[in-house]
């Protein structure tokens, strides 16, 4: 489709079982891998909604390497993912497995990362796949979720802000 | 109250979405779901009500037993929350492009 993209994210879905994302990255490939790699990166970007913080950031980027991420929302609430690394070819691609606590276990996403060169900056592509279709809408539900407080979270500060006007 | 209003609300409480992610495994009867979530079977039997009536799962007769699934419907519904995960994704990576921007300047 021709026009100015709205957002440089696209989110997709793909036969039963995939997901794919992409975004475009105003930095090369080595800093955008860093950025998914690097715990003190991680932490900064790797959140969710407003509030929320990722206290526990484990990351061991090597194949076979653990990878623990846990989020907080400073107010009881929180949840972690667990996975573990299966290839990484410094600063083009990554592949993992992971899953989230909520507290049970979801069944494992496969994640297949790529940072490719896009003129000075990088074209990031996340395709993942899911065990099976339903797995793929439990994962989309939780999404749901964060994108829903977000929203509410916004709301608040209008509402705050307009009280204040 | 629309399915998708409805699939709201019935997602809204976090047992509910721990049995839709146990359902996502495979059918369970209603004694398979008291074990894991530690309630007895009238508090499951009660979510499992809410979320039969927003059409997120089907539950078949078989015997004495009322084995549930996770409803095909659903999972149309589903799709339209992309666009939630979207917005939730987003943000995330609005925070990256600052993140890089800032490791520009450390070089």
């Amino acid at each position: 489709m021709k026009g100015i993209p709205v957002s440089k994210l696209t989110l997709k879905t793909e036969g039963d079982t995939h997901l794919i994302v992409t975004r475009k990255f105003a930095a090369p490939p080595k800093a955008v891998y860093r950025a998914h790699t690097e715990p003190a990166l991680i932490q900064k970007w790797l959140l969710g909604p407003d509030g929320w913080t990722m206290p526990v950031c484990i990351n061991e980027a090597r194949p076979g390497g653990k990878i623990r991420y846990e989020w907080s929302n400073g107010e009881g609430r929180g949840f972690y993912v667990t996975g573990e690394y299966v290839e990484l070819e410094p600063f083009s691609r990554l592949v993992h497995i992971e899953r989230m606590f909520l507290p049970d276990p979801t069944p494992d996403n496969h994640v297949v990362t790529t940072f490719t060169p896009d003129g000075a900056g990088t074209l990031m592509t996340m395709r993942m796949t899911l065990p099976d279709s339903a797995t793929r809408a439990m994962m989309l539900a939780s999404g749901m979720e964060h994108g829903m407080e977000a929203s509410y979270v916004r709301l608040e500060t209008f509402i705050k802000s307009s009280a204040v006007a | 109250m629309s399915n998708l209003d409805a699939s709201f609300a019935a997602l809204a409480d976090p047992t509910r979405r721990a049995i839709l992610a146990r359902l996502a495994l495979g059918e369970a009867t209603v004694n398979e779901l008291v074990e894991p979530f530690d309630m007895t079977q009238p508090a499951i039997s009660r979510h499992l009500k809410v979320l039969e009536g927003a059409g997120l799962i089907m539950r078949r007769v078989e015997g004495t037993k009322r084995p549930c699934r996770l409803a095909p419907t659903a999972m149309t519904e589903i799709d339209q929350w992309l666009g939630m995960l979207r917005q939730a994704l987003a943000a995330n990576y609005d925070r990256l492009d600052d993140v890089l921007a800032a490791m520009k300047t450390e070089e």
